[in-house]
């Protein structure tokens, strides 16, 4: 089916970190989506100057009318800078998905579920989440997510609450910039699948450099390649 | 339709004329593939060409290093919107491949097949004419493992989901077969000057 572009209009944006914001947008989907789409939006100067980008989804498929997109402002950045300083609720925005085949989950597929995020790279894996909370509760699921400080970690209450209520989830945290940081390396990964299990599918999202360097680590500690699902956001 | 308030950073004009539509320049050399990267062992490395199942031709990375070789400099273009000017490729033509192997290329449609089970379906007309490499090196280096090492299939005219990481061969079909991301959605042709990112672009 053809990937057409529609409008969406903001309904919310709200500060969901010091430098992520969080979009709301209505959209009318032709079909609905799984956990781990991305959309791609595209804005138009009065020039005719267009830039495009994608961003993954953050809510969960069940909510259908409505994603979440979660967008980390960079320094310089075309499209992120526009998202963090002038969109606002009201304006309409142009955007056509849902895209991607290969880093989604559905419930049916089961786990254990590791999952793994650096940075934004959480965002396509909080619909995972999302999804899994609502439709399989009992799939077995690891969330290790890397972040500067705490205030960086995206969805922190959230994820804090899930790791509380829900018996079968669990959330580890690395934070790499505060006194006695570190990065995700052999020893949170050795844990990490100690406290899970073996998973069964394993998906690592976030920058060129994190999910390089994760994945060889899960390589390393001896997961299969092909349970291994990757997603880069460049970087 | 104009998007309140955005103004954008526009490329400097020569730059804008080589950007397909819908792309933006950048300077680094992103990644993208499915999953980790594979380790591949250049010891037990084999390029084949194959009809169908049956192999036609096989190579070892010191058969294949001793092939003809040629440089292409130039502009690639991803289908997540990036493009990067003025990329320094070596390796083997198509052309070059085909005269080795002493055939002339059996059907009109190939599937090129990767190490990680990755495949991406190309015409044969879109390789022929020294239009396209497998590459053996990048910027004067060997290709490093993430930039799909040690070879990669090299169509620089078309999105460089069809330039396939950790090739190991090439399989011709008799028709258009679509590969791994045309199985998911994306164009089965993929011309970044007409934006055939999607099926139905
Ligand atoms: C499938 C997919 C899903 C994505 N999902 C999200 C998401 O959910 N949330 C999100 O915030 N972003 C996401 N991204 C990244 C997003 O598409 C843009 O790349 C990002 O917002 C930067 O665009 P920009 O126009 O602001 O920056 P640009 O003007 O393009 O670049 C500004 C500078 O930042 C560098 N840069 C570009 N991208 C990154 C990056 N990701 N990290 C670090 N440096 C970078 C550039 O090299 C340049 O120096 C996703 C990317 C992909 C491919």
């Amino acid at each position: 089916m053809p990937l057409v572009w529609q409008e969406a209009r903001i309904t919310a944006a709200v500060p969901e970190t010091p430098r992520v914001r969080r979009l709301t947008l209505a959209v009318g989907w032709g079909k609905p989506f799984r956990a781990g789409q991305h959309v791609d939006v595209r804005l138009t100067a009065p020039d005719g100057h267009q830039a495009q980008r994608s961003y993954s989804i953050a809510s969960s498929p069940t909510r259908p009318e409505t994603i979440d997109l979660l967008i980390e402002r960079l320094a310089d950045g075309e499209v992120s800078g526009f998202f963090a300083d002038v969109a606002e609720p009201g304006d309409v925005i142009e955007l056509r998905g849902p895209i991607g085949g290969a880093f989604v989950w559905d419930p049916a597929e089961g786990g254990p579920l590791l999952l793994v995020g650096g940075g934004s790279g959480v965002v396509p894996l909080l619909s995972m989440l999302r999804h899994r909370a609502e439709g399989a509760p009992d799939v077995p699921a690891l969330l290790l997510t890397s972040a500067r400080t705490p205030d960086d970690v995206i969805a922190r209450e959230e994820l804090m609450r899930r790791d509380a209520e829900e018996p079968n989830f669990q959330l580890r945290l690395v934070l790499t910039r505060v006194p006695g940081g570190r990065r995700i390396d052999a020893d949170t990964v050795r844990a990490a699948l100690a406290a899970l299990g073996t998973p069964a599918h394993t998906f690592v999202c976030g920058s060129n450099p994190f999910v390089s360097a994760a994945s060889d680590l899960l390589v390393e500690a001896g997961l299969p390649a092909r349970t291994i699902r990757t997603e880069r956001f460049g970087g | 339709m104009v998007t309140r308030g955005f103004t954008g950073r526009r490329p400097a004009r020569p730059d804008a004329e080589r950007l397909p539509p819908g792309q933006y320049l950048t300077e680094d050399f992103p990644v993208l593939q499915l999953g980790p990267t594979p380790k591949i062992d250049l010891a037990r490395w084999r390029f084949t060409l194959r009809e169908g199942a049956k192999p036609l031709k096989s190579w070892t990375w010191t058969e294949f290093e001793a092939l003809p070789r040629t440089r292409w400099k130039g502009d690639i273009h991803c289908v997540t919107k990036w493009s990067k000017f003025d990329t320094a490729w070596e390796g083997v033509t198509f052309d070059d491949l085909l005269a080795a192997a002493g055939i002339e290329a059996p059907t009109a449609y190939l599937l090129a097949e990767g190490y990680d089970d990755y495949t991406t379906n190309v015409p044969v007309a879109d390789l022929t004419g020294a239009k396209a490499m497998v590459a053996t090196r990048y910027a004067g280096e060997p290709i490093p493992p993430d930039h799909g090492g040690p070879a990669r299939l090299l169509v620089p005219h078309l999105y460089f989901w069809k330039s396939a990481k950790w090739v190991k061969g090439l399989r011709f079909t008799q028709k258009d077969e679509a590969g791994f991301w045309e199985l998911h959605g994306y164009h089965m042709y993929g011309d970044p000057w007409r934006e055939q990112r999607f099926t139905g672009d």
